[in-house]
């Protein structure tokens, strides 16, 4: 049998579900972003620390993310619209979990593509139509992969993704959202 | 004696094993209609029978209100007395008390709330629409018979076990039988936690002895919406996250089908049975709707099968986890002399079946026997 090698240190995963199990409290995470306006509908938004194992933790780097709205909206385009990260969480989310499993399932991943399409009806936020949504009416999640694996396997591989997934159960699932305003 | 049986469950209750599996030690089914399912009833008249052929010393009409750990042994209190012993059977079951999530008493007063210890029959509830939340064997059952009463109902589902009633011509569960799945033992589960939280399969047994997965529920009209994950302003908040549990529960049932006809064919055992069969994937509903306003009167009821939990309030025994289960290898429950029977997966994936208390019992009370003769 030869070893398959998606990447993925699988041990140190179902290790830390081990020694997690028992200690509930070191798997409390806080993610954190900072946005910063810059003009008209361009902001930045900077993500470095995060808070994890019981400490404060940092990526090896900081990372900043240009969010604006295209031209067609009448803006500069100087980045993707913010629901497009949305889009971004959610395939970046199920394509590590897809090579996860593989790598757990003994599955030599090949290649992994996938395209995500967020129909949205923009009335909504244009207020158009009180009774459209804002939001993505419908997700679409279109998965093309390349392994070692029958059919089957790999559409189990695809569905245990979505099934750990936290995107997927952030975009799937109501979460309770609150939003203030610092005192000066 | 059968008291959740008797008086707990449903009227339209069924067991979900045929006749001829339910078997107790030196008890096989004699009767006409080996493929039939007993009704609640018949099964009180079975454990009934067994306990006077059996000649137990049963004490009917106890009930036992504290167990506690002294030297030597255990003091039991009951309703009709003290009672000293070395060791004691844990045989009270894993579905004493209905589980309801606590999104329930965010429900408007307007709406009744049921479990399936309430509920008795269709003409019980108020007029109107029911959400049943949970589609296993118990929210699939209700389901379809409040459909059936000329009901609108909805039914949330989560994460489920799919199984056609029969598969090649014979019960799923001689399947399930005959091919060893239920032989597995509890050490050789990879995941053992996760096998004795199983969700029942979806199944009912009726003497047309037909399939009841989600397909049928909706030909038959009942709207399938996704997991109940809140409630906001008023209004049930569903998981739009449906299509993949249906993926995963056809995905399993493909799998388990693949193990029956791989056993069947290197057993030689293909004759005797229909060909090989694939059921249609579970139909996605062209729109799932994410909410509900439950003030609107467009339900009237929720029933919660939503699961059972077992009761051990009594046990004053520090050997329940914090999820409520007591902690025990193979039955040996985590203090001397005590030990467990009749919980899922307690020694094989069969310990729950009326037919799997005979293999488990033989081998805890080898173990119990083993401890007394040890202690003198």
């Amino acid at each position: 049998m030869t070893t398959v090698d998606n990447g993925v240190n699988v041990q140190a995963l179902l290790d830390a579900r081990k020694a997690l199990a028992g200690a509930p409290e070191a798997a409390q995470f806080t993610w954190r972003a900072s946005a910063k306006w810059q003009n008209g509908v361009h902001s930045t938004t900077t993500v470095r620390n995060f808070f994890g194992l019981g400490a404060e933790q940092a990526h090896k780097s900081e990372a900043v993310f240009d969010a604006d709205h295209p031209e067609v909206f009448a803006a500069e385009d100087n980045g993707i619209t913010p629901i497009e990260y949305l889009l971004v969480g959610l395939a970046s989310c199920l394509t590590a979990g897809v090579a996860s499993v593989a790598q757990n399932r003994g599955i030599q991943l090949r290649s992994v593509e996938s395209t995500v399409e967020g129909q949205h009806d923009i009335r909504g936020i244009l207020g158009v139509d009180s009774d459209v949504r804002n939001g993505f009416n419908d997700v679409k999640v279109t998965f093309k992969i390349d392994a070692d694996a029958s059919p089957q396997d790999i559409e189990a591989l695809v569905a245990q993704s979505q099934k750990r997934s936290a995107v997927f159960d952030a975009l799937t699932n109501p979460t309770n959202v609150t939003v203030e305003v610092a005192a000066a | 004696m059968a008291n959740s049986w008797r008086r707990e469950r449903w009227e339209s209750l069924r067991l979900l094993t045929p006749n001829w599996q339910s078997r107790l030690p030196g008890h096989r089914y004699s009767g006409p209609d080996p493929d039939g399912y007993m009704t609640a009833g018949e099964v009180v008249e079975l454990i009934d029978r067994f306990a006077a052929v059996s000649r137990a010393p049963v004490r009917t009409g106890t009930n036992v209100t504290s167990v506690r750990a002294v030297d030597g042994g255990y003091h039991v209190t009951t309703s009709r007395g003290e009672i000293r012993c070395r060791t004691v059977v844990v045989a009270s079951g894993a579905c004493n008390l209905p589980a309801v999530p606590p999104i329930s008493q965010a429900v408007p007063a307007s709406v009744e709330q049921l479990t399936p210890f309430d509920y008795h029959s269709p003409g019980k509830l108020p007029d109107g629409g029911v959400l049943v939340v949970g589609a296993s064997a118990t929210g699939v059952q209700l389901a379809s018979e409040l459909r059936r009463s000329g009901r609108r109902v909805l039914l949330s589902v989560g994460e489920h076990v799919r199984l056609p009633r029969t598969y090649r011509g014979r019960d799923v569960l001689w399947w399930m039988d005959a091919s060893g799945v239920w032989d597995q033992r509890y050490d050789e589960v990879d995941d053992l936690t996760r096998a004795r939280r199983l969700p029942s399969p979806q199944l009912v047994g009726t003497p047309e002895r037909s399939t009841l997965d989600l397909n049928a529920l909706t030909a038959s009209g009942v709207e399938l919406v996704g997991r109940w994950a809140a409630v906001r302003d008023g209004s049930a908040l569903f998981s739009g996250g449906l299509r993949n549990v249906f993926s995963l529960a056809d995905l399993k049932m493909d799998r388990l089908l693949g193990t029956f006809d791989e056993w069947a064919k290197e057993q030689g055992r293909d004759a005797e049975v229909d060909p090989p069969e694939r059921f249609a994937p579970t139909r996605v509903p062209d729109s799932t709707r994410l909410r509900l306003d439950l003030a609107s009167g467009e339900i009237r009821a929720i029933v919660w099968a939503t699961g059972f939990r077992p009761d051990y309030r009594w046990l004053d025994v520090p050997v329940v986890d914090a999820k409520g289960h007591l902690r025990h290898d193979g039955g040996a429950v985590d203090s001397p002399g005590l030990y467990a029977l009749g919980l899922p997966v307690l020694r094989r994936r069969r310990s729950t079946f009326i037919h799997g208390i005979e293999d488990d019992a033989r081998e805890v009370i080898a173990h119990l026997a083993g401890r007394l003769a040890a202690r003198g």
